[in-house]
């Protein structure tokens, strides 16, 4: 089969792998119709997560079509049309039968702090990624759902991850009607945010990003106010400015490992790996929440530690919440959200790239070209 | 200015906002969010299993020492191989995850990994070539100065410096490779020369 393999930090090719075949009594083979490129591949790509091995085939959302299944798999048959959530779990630990789907301790021999997911090095488990022709899914029976007829693919694409993931971080922000909630960043968890922060009763969504077509994005998709902090002194300042000096009630970070606005953390971080990331978006999350707020935390980051101004947040009683959002708990209230139109997804896709062309995919990503937002992959 | 109770500005009319935001307030019950509780016990997952069957092949297989077994699945993607399994073979079984050592041992296995599937593939049927695995050539039709200056981006000021921390770390590790070996392999006499 086809698939993306890395090479190493900044280089990565498509090449024929052996097909993926059954391991275990569960797995089911599935035929990629669609992928996308997530901001957090980007770390990877960078070379930032740590035991990235070269020959790794990213890619941790997609959809297709179940092309073979294991001897206990049930609930799924051949042909179906499914979507992926990109954290693989067994759904009877400790913590899957909790419904802490991406903190399963039966899928990931390599890490107990994270759980599993697809295409993501072998600090999530070893599990190559859906940006190829086929894939591996352990425990069919538990992580993907047939997509719904009606549902377009690329919406249900969407589901797997990108819009799921900044539907939980509005979840986790706890906004009670009319809450002033900010958004740092507004790639597409940024956006799928600020968005879904409406759905549960925020009074203002205010979004910070330095990329003005993505703030345009914001504006237009999430009807979101919107500050680009390159254009401003003070970031903190300006968002004290804006909630009459108190802050705001809840604020999301959808920024992540490699946040750029300070010269001396990009450097430890984002160039010299001496952090686990960037925390130049958490320590702003942390200035600009009132006392008493809550921030969520939405941003992928590696194991490393990172400088966070933890004293501030204590002095200031900030409840911080973060997870890798367990997407199928998710999916039916999203489903019902699209039917309703009250969300549309797909919205957010600016690029669509032939796999064989997933090289030049990574580089406009990585260097924000062409106003790029979200890339999907374009597999069968 | 005086602080008060009240929460500054004005409150938000619900009414304007539905009117404006599609399904604002769907999910304004906080009790009624799909992930709420964080902890639902005795959720439905579609398991049926007590415990997964062991999936074959766990023996040699590298694993966290925080765990107490390999777990019952696991990936089988790139199994460990060459000077850069050993590395990474032992950040896991020397170091826990809460030890900066295991990470920093496995980025080097990264580095190391890198270098030498590069140097391997100058040997092959098809070696690496920087132009198509960079991906650089996307530049072309995609507006690469338009994207770029007059847009206030603030990663363009650090542009610059980007090279020379990724190529400088490498000089200092070869100039110190150098310099070991001379002090290993060269006589006291002649290592001034």
């Amino acid at each position: 089969m086809k698939a993306m393999t890395y090479r190493g930090p900044y280089k990565l090719r498509v090449e024929e792998k052996p097909d993926p075949k059954i391991e275990h009594p569960n797995d089911a083979i599935v035929r990629v119709e669609l992928a996308a490129i997530c901001g957090s591949d980007l770390h990877l790509y960078h070379g930032m997560m740590p035991d990235t091995r070269v020959g790794h085939t990213f890619g941790h959302e997609f959809i297709g079509r179940v092309e073979q299944v294991g001897s206990s798999v049930q609930n799924l048959s051949v042909g179906d049309r499914v979507m992926v959530p990109f954290n693989i779990f067994c759904g009877s630990c400790f913590f899957c039968s909790r419904g802490l789907f991406s903190n399963c301790h039966n899928v990931n021999a390599n890490a107990t702090a994270v759980g599993g997911i697809y295409g993501y090095s072998h600090t999530a488990g070893g599990y190559d990624g859906g940006q190829a022709e086929l894939v591996r899914v352990p425990f069919a029976d538990v992580g993907p759902a047939v997509i719904p007829d009606g549902v377009n693919p690329e919406d249900a694409l969407l589901l797997t991850d990108a819009f799921s993931t900044g539907y939980f971080g509005a979840q986790l922000a706890d906004i009670v009607e009319g809450d002033t909630a900010v958004v740092f960043g507004a790639g597409p968890i940024g956006l799928a945010a600020a968005r879904s922060c409406w759905l549960m009763g925020a009074g203002r969504v205010i979004v910070v990003d330095y990329l003005d077509y993505r703030l345009r994005k914001a504006e237009e998709f999430a009807h979101a106010e919107t500050i680009n902090f390159g254009q401003v002194n003070d970031i903190v300042l300006e968002l004290k400015k804006q909630t009459g000096g108190l802050g705001a009630d809840v604020v999301v970070e959808a920024v992540g490992a490699e946040a750029d606005g300070h010269i001396m953390q990009h450097v430890t971080a984002a160039k010299l790996k001496l952090q686990g990331g960037s925390p130049v978006a958490l320590n702003w999350a942390i200035d600009s929440v009132r006392k008493g707020g809550t921030i969520s935390v939405m941003g992928a980051y590696g194991p490393l530690f990172s400088a966070v101004k933890f004293g501030d947040a204590m002095n200031k009683g900030v409840t911080m919440r973060m997870n890798q959002a367990p997407v199928k708990r998710q999916w039916p209230r999203l489903l019902e959200h699209i039917a309703a139109g009250h969300i549309k997804p797909s919205e957010m896709i600016t690029h669509r790239i032939p796999l064989e062309h997933i090289a030049e995919g990574y580089h406009i990503f990585s260097s924000k070209l062409d106003d790029i937002i979200k890339p999907v992959i374009t597999v069968a | 200015m005086p602080y008060t109770a009240d929460k500054p500005g004005s409150t938000p009319d619900p009414e304007a906002l539905r009117a404006r935001i599609p399904g604002w307030g769907a999910d304004l019950d906080p009790a009624d969010r799909p992930a709420f509780p964080r902890e639902q016990p005795g959720i439905e997952t579609g398991a049926h299993w007590e415990l997964p069957p062991q999936q074959a092949g766990a023996s040699g297989r590298e694993r966290s020492i925080e765990h107490e077994r390999v777990t019952p699945v696991f990936g089988t993607a790139q199994p460990l191989h060459g000077i850069s399994g050993r590395i990474r073979r032992f950040a896991y079984d020397r170091f826990s995850e809460g030890q900066t050592a295991h990470w920093l041992l496995l980025v080097a296995g990264d580095r190391v990994d890198a270098v030498t599937a590069h140097v391997t593939s100058l040997f092959s049927k098809r070696p690496d070539d920087p132009i198509t695995e960079s991906g650089v050539a996307g530049e072309i039709a995609h507006h690469p100065i338009a994207s770029r200056v007059g847009r206030g981006r603030i990663d363009l000021k650090h542009a610059w410096l980007d090279p020379i921390l990724v190529i400088g770390p490498w000089v200092v590790a070869s100039v110190l490779a150098i310099k070991l070996v001379r002090a290993v392999f060269l006589p006291a006499s002649k290592r001034g020369k």
